[in-house]
């Protein structure tokens, strides 16, 4: 058994930040592997991450195509059997129009898309990418979207909420919560939210953008180290 | 009785006779639109090619000149950087969010089919006042235009200045650069692939329609008047989505080595793409317009030969790799047609439904348009009242206070907020550095840009406001520690048919061909937007500068603002009394007077060697041009940044605001630590630089003698407050 964790990042068409991630991954440690939308097979991967971008130009909705791409088919099964999953950004739209994460991600509040730098509170080390914070930490990570904003119905609220199913908020530096650090006008200031099972994440934030302290933040740093874990936990099970 | 049709499509008599001199005959429809697309002012650079011949184009880094879709500039080790500005002013003051997202798409076309990677693009952009309605609607259709189209396309925005005067009111400037990487030698240019006779024409990506037909004849070669409205279906209409499937096909069929050539469709379309690859193989080429995909049925030949449909490129193809290249193609999910197969001969013969509806000598189309020497005048001057001559007892900070609000040097935050900077993973520096940063992968290389136009100056005077922005690029691009390599560069103007508007271009000329010769940064290639008027009111001449530079190792970039207490500050050139044009002038005195300031091109090329060797000796903390606004603006803003503020004194014999507003050139405002004084002092001294050691970062007051002293926080709040206040928006 290798000690490299290989994950996958799939490419879809209009995808932007898979190669970004593929590099994220390198430089963390791990081994990216290309994988193509169309195909059916994994490669043998221990994770999937779904890159950032515009798969199919957000037409229809963003990330409502891609969800159907033959590669998701697999991924869905791949997700079933515990192996972890993450989604950034168009990732996470994707995921939640295959219905893997609960919720849905339409227009920012401002109905403009906005870049810049945000703080995350960690609210759980439930899950694949936070099994090494505590909660109640703050990450650095950058944004780019201009369909961010989380919403749901009451009773999935009522659900993710209930069963400690958010992953992120967005926060000041030192945790607090408040308006003004909400890019989006997410509910209840959600930037990412996991699966019950905790082995399927998504969030808006690009923690690929967060590695390399040369062009941007470090939050991302820690996200990729708990992802890697939990892919190598998987492969040797 | 009604103009002729060629009249209608643009063509002058004189043009329209040396047509039937060519062929011999009259032309028929198609051929007519063919010429008046191809020779229209924005393809041909019939009233300015004369002119342009005369700027320094070769340098030692020049890889390809101007003449190709883009510039080509060598930075070491193989690696090349590929970059090209333009213009898409005309369709942006139609339809401003369609017409700023094609801009990027065509620039970024540009890139590509020279074989680079797109990497970084920039918009210079310059609007009327935003206390006009329309000029708001202009300004937020424009930027969404732009993000809406750069974001998704994966191609970072990392910069480009924004200017607002008057002017721009009816005809606000959009310009576009982008900035490709490619290696060397496997740049796609006239010379590095060889097409046959017998191979393929291959039209790839989307389909044919009807928008954008004439659009660089009727509207970016002709001024916009009453009515232009009606010109909104030459507008093309932009899917990036279809654009990113361009990008990655086109770098994956290079790479592969599947082409022998490739060249994008922009303005007048498949006629301009059949004629530029068959004129440049030196072939003809028979062209079959039926197998041309269309989104509409019943399109005449005119209209498919001059469409200006997005998301196009033509490749031509050696019959045996033709199954391999729709293979690919297919694989990014795009159309192809073999449209045209290259013949012995110079002719483009086009058939359509079973006749031949045009017959033309390709290389007619592109090399035998006109060329005019249009007639020059020097317009009267007006009032030449220098206004650093005139007394002034108004309050110190409260001058500072409406310069930092003045909308051409307030933050523009809320603008590049909707900019995707940071895919690719690979952008150091961004629109807050005065020369953006992108590192080439796989090495510690840093390609540093920066874009500028000084229409304020130029307005005083064309050759000086030429020459500033050839050198505040240069500087802006030298405070980071890089060296300016060359240029690019897009000149907007008004109508070239005025004596007085082709006076302020030949003086432009003059002035970027005086400054680029002295500063050693030669002339990759550039843009012409000409027609820039309406009514009587033209835009004033703005040369804009895309200035490409080399930072040896990103790691020593040096960042503007100061990054904390206890560094001397030090400013370094001489300030003379040069209010002309100003900041200051417009914002405080309401008046726009005098002389530009002075360019001695000696000085700043000492100041520049001056920031690259101390930068490369790492004893510079923060670099900042200092340049519009003055030193009062730079020192804000160099405060502002972090939010370090400073106690400075400045010795001079000027009265204090013109020691404080004037924006004389060849100056900067630089932070360095107490060890590294004795050394940096050295360095003016080799470099024969006047540095002045004016007081120390820290605090949180921003203090000039006893002049100012406000809290840098305040600065803040007026600097980034200023534009969303404008635009309605609570702050």
């Amino acid at each position: 058994m290798s000690d490299i964790p290989r994950v996958g990042v799939v490419t879809f068409p209009g995808s932007l930040d898979d190669r970004d991630a593929l590099h994220a991954i390198d430089a963390m440690g791990g081994e990216g592997v290309a994988l193509w939308h169309a195909e059916h097979d994994l490669r043998g991967v221990d994770a999937v991450v779904l890159p950032g971008g515009f798969s199919y130009g957000d037409y229809l909705r963003c990330g409502a195509i891609a969800a159907r791409a033959p590669l998701m088919a697999t991924i869905r099964a791949f997700a079933d059997r515990g192996a972890p999953v993450l989604g950034i950004c168009n990732g996470f739209q994707i995921l939640c129009e295959a219905g893997l994460l609960p919720g849905a991600l339409i227009r920012n509040e401002s109905l403009r898309f906005v870049c810049d730098n945000v703080w995350l509170r960690v609210e759980t080390s439930q899950t694949c990418v936070t099994a090494g914070l505590v909660p109640g930490e703050t990450i650095e990570v950058p944004i780019k979207h201009g369909e961010g904003q989380w919403v749901a119905t009451p009773e999935q609220l009522e659900r993710v909420e209930g069963d400690g199913l958010v992953v992120f908020r967005y926060a000041g530096p030192d945790g607090g919560l408040d308006d003004a650090f909400n890019p989006n006008g997410a509910t209840n200031h959600i930037a990412g939210v996991r699966n019950v099972a905790g082995n399927v994440v998504g969030l808006m934030p690009h923690p690929e953008h967060a590695v390399d302290p040369d062009v941007g933040p470090t939050g991302g740093q820690s996200l990729f180290a708990s992802l890697f874990e939990a892919a190598l936990a998987g492969a040797s099970a | 009785m009604s103009d002729p049709l060629y009249r209608q499509l643009g063509l002058q008599d004189d043009e329209h006779e040396r047509i039937v001199t060519t062929l011999g005959r009259e032309p028929n429809r198609a051929e007519l639109a063919m010429y008046s697309v191809m020779w229209s002012e924005h393809c041909s650079y019939k009233s300015s090619k004369i002119h342009l011949k005369t700027l320094p184009t070769e340098g030692a880094a020049v890889l390809v000149g101007p003449g190709q879709d883009a510039g080509a500039v060598d930075i070491g080790d193989g690696d090349a950087v590929v970059f090209k500005m333009e213009s898409h002013s005309h369709p942006s003051a139609i339809e401003p969010y369609q017409g700023a997202a094609t801009g990027v798409g065509g620039i970024v076309r540009d890139i590509i089919s020279m074989g680079a990677r797109p990497v970084a693009l920039l918009d210079p952009l310059m609007f009327g006042p935003l206390t006009e309605p329309r000029n708001r609607w202009l300004f937020e259709g424009v930027i969404a235009g732009i993000g809406g189209y750069g974001n998704c396309i994966g191609v970072p925005t990392i910069g480009g200045e924004i200017r607002f005067a008057e002017a721009h009111s009816s005809n606000p400037c959009v310009n576009v650069m982008c900035v490709g990487l490619a290696k060397a030698d496997e740049l796609v240019t006239a010379q590095s692939l060889t097409p046959h006779v017998g191979s393929f024409m291959v039209l790839f990506g989307a389909a044919t329609g009807r928008d954008g037909i004439g659009g660089v004849s009727v509207l970016a070669s002709a001024t916009l008047e009453e009515g232009a409205d009606a010109s909104r279906p030459s507008v093309q209409i932009g899917d990036p989505f279809a654009e990113k499937l361009l990008i990655e096909a086109s770098l994956e069929l290079i790479r592969e080595g599947l082409l022998e050539g490739l060249q994008d469709l922009g303005g007048a379309g498949i006629s301009c793409a059949l004629s530029e690859s068959a004129a440049r193989a030196g072939m003809g080429a028979d062209v079959d317009l039926d197998v041309v995909p269309l989104r509409e049925e019943d399109m005449e030949p005119f209209e498919i030969l001059t469409s200006e449909s997005q998301e196009r490129m033509l490749a031509i193809v050696h019959p045996a790799k033709l199954e391999a290249v729709q293979a690919l193609c297919t694989r990014w999910g795009l159309r192809t047609a073999v449209i045209a197969t290259l013949v012995e001969g110079g002719t483009l013969a086009i058939r359509h439904r079973g006749e031949v509806v045009a017959e033309v000598p390709a290389r007619s189309l592109t090399d035998d348009g006109p060329e005019y020497d249009r007639p020059i005048a020097e317009p009267e001057r007006g009032d030449g009242a220098d206004p650093a001559l005139s007394p002034f007892d108004g309050d110190l900070g409260e001058a500072l206070r409406a310069v930092l609000a003045a909308p051409s040097i307030a933050s523009k935050a809320w603008v590049w907020r909707q900019y995707d900077r940071i895919v690719q993973g690979n952008t150091v520096a961004g629109p807050e550095s005065d020369g953006a940063v992108i590192r080439v992968p796989n090495s510690l290389k840093g390609v540093v840009v920066s874009s500028d136009g000084k229409g304020r100056f130029g307005r005083l005077d064309p050759y000086l406001g030429a020459m500033h922005a050839v050198a505040e690029s240069a500087r802006n691009v030298a405070v980071t520690g890089a060296r300016p390599l060359a240029i690019t560069n897009c000149l907007n103007f008004g109508n070239p048919e005025r004596p007085e508007v082709m006076w302020q271009f030949a003086e432009s000329i003059r002035g970027m061909r005086d400054a680029c010769a002295g500063l050693g940064t030669p002339v990759t290639g550039g843009n012409v937007s000409f027609y820039n008027e309406s009514g009587d009111s033209a835009i004033d001449p703005t040369p804009v500068i895309g200035m490409l530079g080399l930072l040896p190792d990103y790691r020593l970039c040096v960042p503007s603002a100061f990054p904390g207490p206890g560094l001397a500050i030090y400013l370094v050139g001489e300030t003379a009394a040069e209010l002309g044009g100003s900041e200051f002038a417009e914002a405080v005195l309401g008046s726009v007077t005098g002389m530009p300031p002075a360019l001695d091109l000696a000085k700043e090329r000492a100041l520049i060697e001056l920031l690259v060797a101390a930068a490369a000796e790492t004893v510079l903390v923060s670099a900042h041009d200092c340049g519009d606004g003055g030193v009062a603006v730079a020192l804000a803003e160099c405060a502002i940044g972090l939010g370090h503020g400073f106690a400075v004194s400045i010795p001079t014999d000027l009265p204090a605001h013109v020691a404080l507003f004037s924006e004389s050139a060849s100056r900067a405002v630089v932070s360095v630590a107490p060890l590294d004084e004795e050394a940096f002092r050295g360095l003016a001294d080799v470099h024969a630089v006047p540095v002045t050691r004016i007081g120390e970062s820290g605090g949180p007051r921003a203090v000039i003698d006893a002049a100012i002293d406000i809290p840098v926080s305040e600065l803040e709040g007026i600097w980034s407050s200023s534009i969303p206040r404008l635009l309605g928006e609570a702050v």
